[in-house]
């Protein structure tokens, strides 16, 4: 096996909530979005994460490329980049980048494309010549299926799906070896998502970068990662292969989820079971202690109040922070 | 026996500082009693101002023409009075963000009272009383203790489900629910398309589904609408639909989808863009996008036809030659 490009170790972010109505020297409440993550990145690699809101998986990907202060290890390449001065760690924040959510939020208004895509290059590498800065940008353009002559448009002037190829274009040109997309596909309309996965598995194939896909829709997760992991609450609940993910989840978590996800097939969907998950997350200010799932957990037993579960090795590259993975999940029948 | 609610030719336009948009072009649908009816369609495909449209809810500078017959009234033409009691008690309105339909500064038992006391006349104790076991009966655990919340301190579904509750409160016949879970989580849709499905099966209540997803359309529908530009592209029984698409558009759609239970090597996209609803093209609104399109028919709008299966669709090419394409790819 190959040495990982992204190594994280028990990675914590903690934020500050004010008390309301508190004095100015009560302290501050503890949220902790993110609880002691760690996993390891190979080149090349599709890493999806799962999750729904308030599970921290955006908050993770902030850590990672270091908007949001943090606890842990995360090694780039074996090198710790907090620990680098403020040059080294420019230089190294170059191979990873980063898509976003919303495309047109994401791009400067008053930039024309050319300008936008250039960017990155131009800060990093200020004393490029412009031709050559031009014919990369074409270049790209071209690449991510953008016509190479709009390039003295502006971002209003695209599509919502051709705005997340300008995004796309922009974060390639520095030649990252880690792009981290934060549910790069959800903004999108159906016909139009599909074409910007369709993009993303390319480029995935044709440049060999390693990617962290973040979304909360599990069939395009499945669509595009080598692994997954889900996340609820801030914690880990399951790692596994996609397909067995899928086709095999052991976490009660990721059994709900999984039989949650409605499928495009009338005849499949009407037969199938569709056991579902009651209740509500809890206040991430006040988890539950020891499994954060318990309370909503089928099977959870005085001993998931007592002690947070590890991860369990339950199959070739899968794990599963669950006490009792091994037993059947008693599931609530939905209506027939 | 006479459809619940009948649209006919239903079509709507905005007035903009940059031209007249068409959003609706000549739209006709019939929804029997207790029939769940899934409308479909992309960002601008007219979906939503449909059922606006119908309810009377238009923006200011948009202006419906067409029928919408319900109860033997066509709901277009009736004076704003009448409209609030047939909108009141007859057919109710549930939508995407439920937060911004709830009043942030009104107690939910209020704003659910004030619904009973204004349309049925019951006094405020009366009112309260019937709100709770409308929150039990769409299990919002422990209503009677957190009716007198404001909508802030509950969930996003749960703020769904209060909705559904509200929406309930007069019995409608007709529940038209807009992009009911778009804004909520996975498991939390899962809640929300129970419920609903629940309400269905004990009060017979007819419901409109508009939805951009695919797979909530196929759990809980049983017959599906296929909008594209404002336009049908394609209608039938949900189960039709989904197994034999004739319409290109309806099977692009289907085959961009990606499923969890399969494993696609790469999905097959519809190339292009969704149409500019001021600029649409003279025939088919799909013709720019269409895999099967032919150059003599770029200026012919496609007529809906009725196929002998009760299925309607617009669009020139032969069934067959769909469907063979349809048997190919899976």
């Amino acid at each position: 096996m190959t040495a990982p490009i992204l190594q994280v170790d028990d990675l914590r972010v903690t934020f500050d909530v004010p008390v309301r109505g508190g004095w100015p020297w009560t302290p501050a409440r503890k949220l902790q979005a993110v609880g002691g993550i760690s996993f390891d990145l190979q080149p090349g690699e599709v890493l999806g994460v799962v999750g729904e809101s308030g599970s921290g998986k955006s908050t993770l990907a902030r850590a990672i490329i270091g908007t949001v202060p943090s606890t842990g290890g995360i090694l780039f390449e074996g090198q710790d980049l907090s620990a680098l001065g403020a040059d080294a760690r420019r230089s190294r924040r170059r191979d990873i980048q980063m898509i976003f959510q919303d495309p047109l939020a994401a791009l400067n208004p008053r930039m024309t494309v050319g300008d936008i895509i250039a960017e990155p290059l131009t800060t990093h590498f200020p004393k490029t010549p412009r031709a050559e800065v031009r014919q990369r940008v074409q270049a790209l353009m071209e690449r991510v299926g953008l016509l190479p002559n709009l390039v003295n448009r502006y971002p209003h002037e695209f599509s919502g799906g051709q705005c997340q190829r300008i995004g796309i274009a922009r974060a390639l040109i520095l030649n990252p070896k880690l792009l981290i997309c934060d549910e790069p596909v959800s903004a999108l309309d159906v016909s139009v998502q599909a074409q910007v996965v369709n993009l993303l598995r390319e480029l995935r194939r044709d440049l060999g970068i390693a990617m962290i896909f973040i979304a909360h829709d599990l069939s395009v997760v499945r669509h595009i990662s080598d692994r997954v992991m889900v996340m609820y609450l801030g914690r880990l609940m399951e790692t596994a292969p996609a397909r067995a993910i899928v086709e095999r989840p052991r976490h009660p978590y990721t059994q709900f989820l999984i039989s949650s996800v409605p499928i495009p097939d009338p005849a499949l969907e009407k037969a199938r079971p569709r056991p579902v998950l009651e209740g509500d997350l809890p206040s991430p200010l006040s988890p539950p202690s020891g499994c954060v799932f318990r309370t909503r957990c089928p099977k959870a037993k005085p001993r998931c109040a007592a002690e947070p579960p590890p991860p369990y090795e339950v199959g070739p590259g899968q794990r599963a922070t669950c006490h009792y993975w091994d037993e059947p999940t008693p599931m609530v029948q939905a209506a027939e | 026996m006479a459809p619940l609610l009948e649209v006919e030719d239903l079509r709507v336009t905005f007035t903009t500082g940059d031209g007249a948009v068409n959003a609706v072009n000549g739209v006709s649908f019939a929804l029997r009693e207790g029939e769940t009816l899934a409308i479909v369609g992309e960002s601008g495909s007219g979906k939503s101002q449909t059922a606006y449209a119908a309810m009377g809810l238009l923006a200011r500078n948009g202006r419906a023409t067409g029928t919408v017959r319900y109860g033997g009234r066509n709901l277009l033409e009736l004076p704003q009075r009448e409209l609030n009691k047939v909108r009141s008690e007859e057919i109710a309105m549930i939508f995407q963000d439920p937060m911004t339909s709830l009043n942030p500064y009104i107690r939910v038992s209020d704003q659910m009272a004030e619904v009973l006391m204004l349309h049925k006349g019951q006094s405020k104790r009366q009112a309260v009383a019937e709100a709770a076991r409308m929150l039990d009966a769409v299990r919002i655990p422990d209503a009677r203790a957190r009716i007198g919340m404001y909508p802030h301190e509950f969930s996003g579904g749960m703020r769904q489900r209060i909705m559904i509750a509200m929406a309930l409160l007069c019995r409608p016949k007709l529940l038209i629910a807009d992009e009911p879970t778009t804004a909520l989580d996975v498991t939390v849709q899962a809640q929300i398309m129970k419920l609903l499905a629940d309400i269905k099966r004990d009060l017979g209540t007819a419901m409109i589904l508009i939805t951009h997803d695919l797979g909530v359309v196929a759990g809980s529908s049983d017959r599906t609408l296929v909008m594209y530009g404002g336009q049908i592209m394609e209608e039938g029984t949900t189960d039709a639909i989904f197994a034999t698409p004739t319409h290109p558009y309806t099977l692009g759609l289907l085959s961009a989808v990606p499923r969890i239970d399969r494993e696609d090597e790469e999905l097959l996209t519809i190339a292009g863009e969704p149409p500019d609803m001021s600029r649409l093209p003279p025939g088919c609104p799909f013709f720019p996008r269409c895999a099967f399109a032919r150059p003599e028919n770029a200026t012919l709008r496609p007529p809906l036809v009725t196929l002998p299966d009760g299925r309607r669709r617009a669009c020139h090419v032969p069934v067959e030659e769909i469907l063979a394409r349809h048997e190919a790819a899976q």
